[in-house]
């Protein structure tokens, strides 16, 4: 809870923060989960991604650690999985020259098998560069092997993407940058419905050891449980060699997939 | 010879069509009115014949009036906000023109001015005072240039059909800049002070919170502040004309001209007062401007008596009990929705559309913190991403009761297990309007024409 300035009713304050936890589930450990750049690039709904991470962590049984990363900040150790979203152009401005400054500690952590998702406007500045419509270039750190164009028209409405490693992924895109895939990575699906990374080729996303890249909002996770397990998993049994899983109730996610897939794009 | 004869015979053509449109256009549009009333259909459509036979008319009807246009945008708050000025200036006395249908669009305007002018297109009014959707007031500030424009924020509500909410803060730069008299601006929202920056014609003034309020109303920079960061101390701001001191459980404290005056507040909801301090500043400088004096007892018995607007926070009746609807559209409103209507002692239903004029990406819905809800639970969802709802309220450990995406049915049972219990339903636009037409079946729900 953000702490309440005198004379500020505790009612009135704002700011993200997980449902207490049910102190009578005995952990199976810890897993350090870390934000990037939750002040500036947050547009999306991007706190559904960690907070989906943090509560499925509890629903299998282990302890969340919820970390951000802002602008200036000590990069934080023992980082067992990342989650960055989307900006609108300003938030990406100003964690450019940060991100730049991170690239070799990402760069390990990627290249070490660390699970990461990253969403639009961090997905495209994993990348190698962000080519504006105008010609300038934005370096990304080059933890994908993808490159992405500006251009006039926007991407946007519901998609679904076949994956042959997670079934169908269902979400929301909103880009006008296009990316495309070099041969270093593989796409995350091809698209069923929506465009995905640009308008010609049909594939969404990007898969690079353990890390899931997407143009895709929804927010991603809560629809798409498997997903959000598989990060969990790969974590989970980097750090402890193996991982036993819970019983989250997906009643619900099913159910919503259901009817968002009917939804008009 | 060719030229001069041409030169000759086309203005007095264009002469001749104009003087018939002018007396024909108005008739026509007030009979394309009448019959698309009688058809029971949208409120545009003789507007839209209008602008086709007399693209003139409204900038020509507007400009006659004596205290000018007033236009009245941003993201969350618009019908309300208008509602308040058009009632504030009438205590003064003054004969208001607004576009009352909720047609917040440039034909809507024209279709609202349809019914007000004369058969000879005169408008009998003082100001106008026009509620305008963002994209929709670039358009009609080209056309007709407001005298007072009233610019409330920007949030994010419509993503996917404005891209981002720079872009919609670019749109309320040139309302801004295109006004010919006063600016009113949020001062507590930096997208929108900002303007302030980019103006050297019109005269500026600032709406403002005092800074013990101002933690209630996160932009949507500050939404992801972290858990456990200090709030950062308020930066120096411009003086406001006026500012809201405090909000009581049905008062509030106003300051202006260097004293604070408390006043009764019919309306609900911290957003909604703080709209009411943006409509004092307007209405203060309209009524200046008239150089006759401002009655200040009857302004503040007009601000206390104001009633929300359609679907803004509105209270009806329901088996004795009451039944507030409270229309959320964007991640900040949610918020504040749930934060100035407390949970206890009430039954709870949210309905989530995400029909186009609701926003489809579903995003906003995992912005909004629902640990106000967990005590009591939620007792039905509704609309036709009910389930995405749903999701949304497991993973903040919510407790549902029952999920039905047909409104209808799930309204029914809402009200039926409810029974002895005042209720509340936080709804989208569309989902809003499918419950009004429901309930009206039960209840008395005012018409809005």
């Amino acid at each position: 809870m953000t702490p309440q300035s005198p004379g500020t009713p505790h009612e009135l304050s704002f700011g993200h923060e997980l449902p207490p936890e049910d102190p009578a589930v005995p952990g199976k450990g810890t897993i350090r989960v870390l934000q990037l750049y939750p002040r500036d690039m947050n547009i999306y709904g991007d706190w559904g991604n960690a907070l989906v991470l943090a509560q499925r962590l509890r629903w299998h049984g282990y302890t969340p650690e919820l970390l951000e990363y802002n602008v200036g900040d000590p990069f934080p150790a023992d980082v067992d999985l990342i989650v960055g979203g989307g900006g609108q152009d300003s938030g990406q401005l100003v964690i450019q020259d940060d991100l730049l400054s991170r690239e070799s500690t990402l760069k390990a952590l990627a290249e070490d098998g660390t699970p990461m998702l990253v969403i639009c406007g961090l997905y495209q500045l994993f990348g190698k560069f962000f080519k504006t419509r105008l010609g300038s270039v934005i370096p990304g750190i080059g933890v994908l092997d993808v490159e992405t164009h500006g251009t006039d028209e926007r991407l946007i409405g519901n998609v679904t993407v076949s994956s042959p490693e997670f079934g169908s992924i269902l979400g929301y895109e909103n880009h006008s940058g296009q990316t495309t895939l070099g041969p270093g990575v593989e796409p995350l699906g091809t698209t069923a419905k929506g465009t995905g990374n640009n308008s010609t080729d049909g594939q969404e996303g990007a898969r690079y050891r353990n890390i899931v890249a997407s143009y895709l909002h929804g927010s991603l996770l809560p629809k798409n449980p498997a997903l959000a397990d598989f990060l969990i998993r790969t974590a989970v049994e980097r750090k402890y060699g193996s991982f036993t899983p819970g019983t989250p109730d997906d009643a619900y996610a099913v159910l919503a997939r259901e009817h968002a897939a009917r939804r008009p794009r | 010879m060719h030229a001069k004869a041409a030169g000759v015979r086309v203005p007095f053509l264009c002469w001749d069509i104009l003087q018939s449109m002018l007396y024909f256009s108005v008739p026509l549009g007030k009979l394309v009115r009448r019959v698309s009333r009688l058809r029971g259909g949208g409120s545009a459509l003789p507007g839209l014949v209008v602008e086709k036979v007399d693209p003139g008319f409204m900038q020509r009807t507007l400009s006659t009036l004596p205290l000018g246009v007033a236009v009245v945008s941003g993201t969350n708050g618009k019908t309300t906000t208008t509602k308040m000025v058009v009632e504030l200036l009438e205590s003064q006395g003054l004969k208001v023109f607004t576009n009352r249908t909720g047609s917040n669009f440039t034909r809507g305007v024209a279709a609202a001015l349809l019914g007000e002018v004369d058969w000879r297109g005169r408008l009998e009014a003082d100001v106008a005072i026009l509620e305008l959707d963002e994209a929709h007031a670039v358009h009609f500030v080209n056309k007709v240039p407001p005298r007072y424009s009233l610019l409330l924020n920007v949030l994010r509500d419509q993503l996917d059909r404005f891209g981002e909410i720079d872009k919609t803060a670019e749109l309320l730069q040139h309302i801004a800049s295109k006004t010919t008299g006063t600016v009113v601006l949020n001062r507590e929202d930096p997208r929108v002070a900002r303007i302030a920056g980019t103006l050297d014609g019109p005269e500026v003034l600032y709406f403002g919170l005092d800074d013990s309020l101002l933690s209630t109303f996160p932009n949507d920079d500050d939404m992801r502040a972290a858990p456990g960061s200090p709030v950062p101390a308020a930066p120096a701001r411009p003086a406001a004309d006026v500012v809201l001191r405090r909000v009581g459980a049905d008062d509030a404290d106003f300051e202006y001209d260097g004293g604070t005056v408390t006043t009764a507040m019919k309306l609900r909801g911290v957003y909604n007062i703080f709209n009411a301090a943006a409509a004092l500043t307007l209405a203060r400088a309209i009524s200046g401007a008239r150089g006759t004096g401002t009655d200040q007892a009857g302004l503040l018995t007009a601000l206390s008596k104001v009633a929300p607007a359609f679907g803004r926070g509105e209270s009806l009746v329901v088996d004795g009990l009451p039944l507030e609807l409270v229309l959320v559209k964007n991640p900040s409103g949610f918020r504040l929705g749930l934060k100035s209507f407390p949970a206890a002692g009430y039954a709870t239903m949210i309905a989530i559309n995400d029909n186009y004029a609701d926003g489809r990406d579903m995003s906003w819905l995992w912005d909004v913190e629902f640990d106000t809800l967990r005590d009591d639970g939620v007792d039905q969802l509704t609309g036709s991403r009910a389930y995405d709802m749903a999701l949304r309220l497991q993973y903040d450990d919510v407790a549902i009761g029952a999920v039905d995406t047909e409104i209808a049915p799930a309204l029914a049972a809402f009200i039926r297990g409810a029974q002895g219990k005042p209720k509340r339903i936080f709804c989208t636009y569309t989902a809003m309007l499918a419950i009004r037409r429901e309930l009206s079946k039960i209840t008395t729900v005012e018409v809005v024409s």
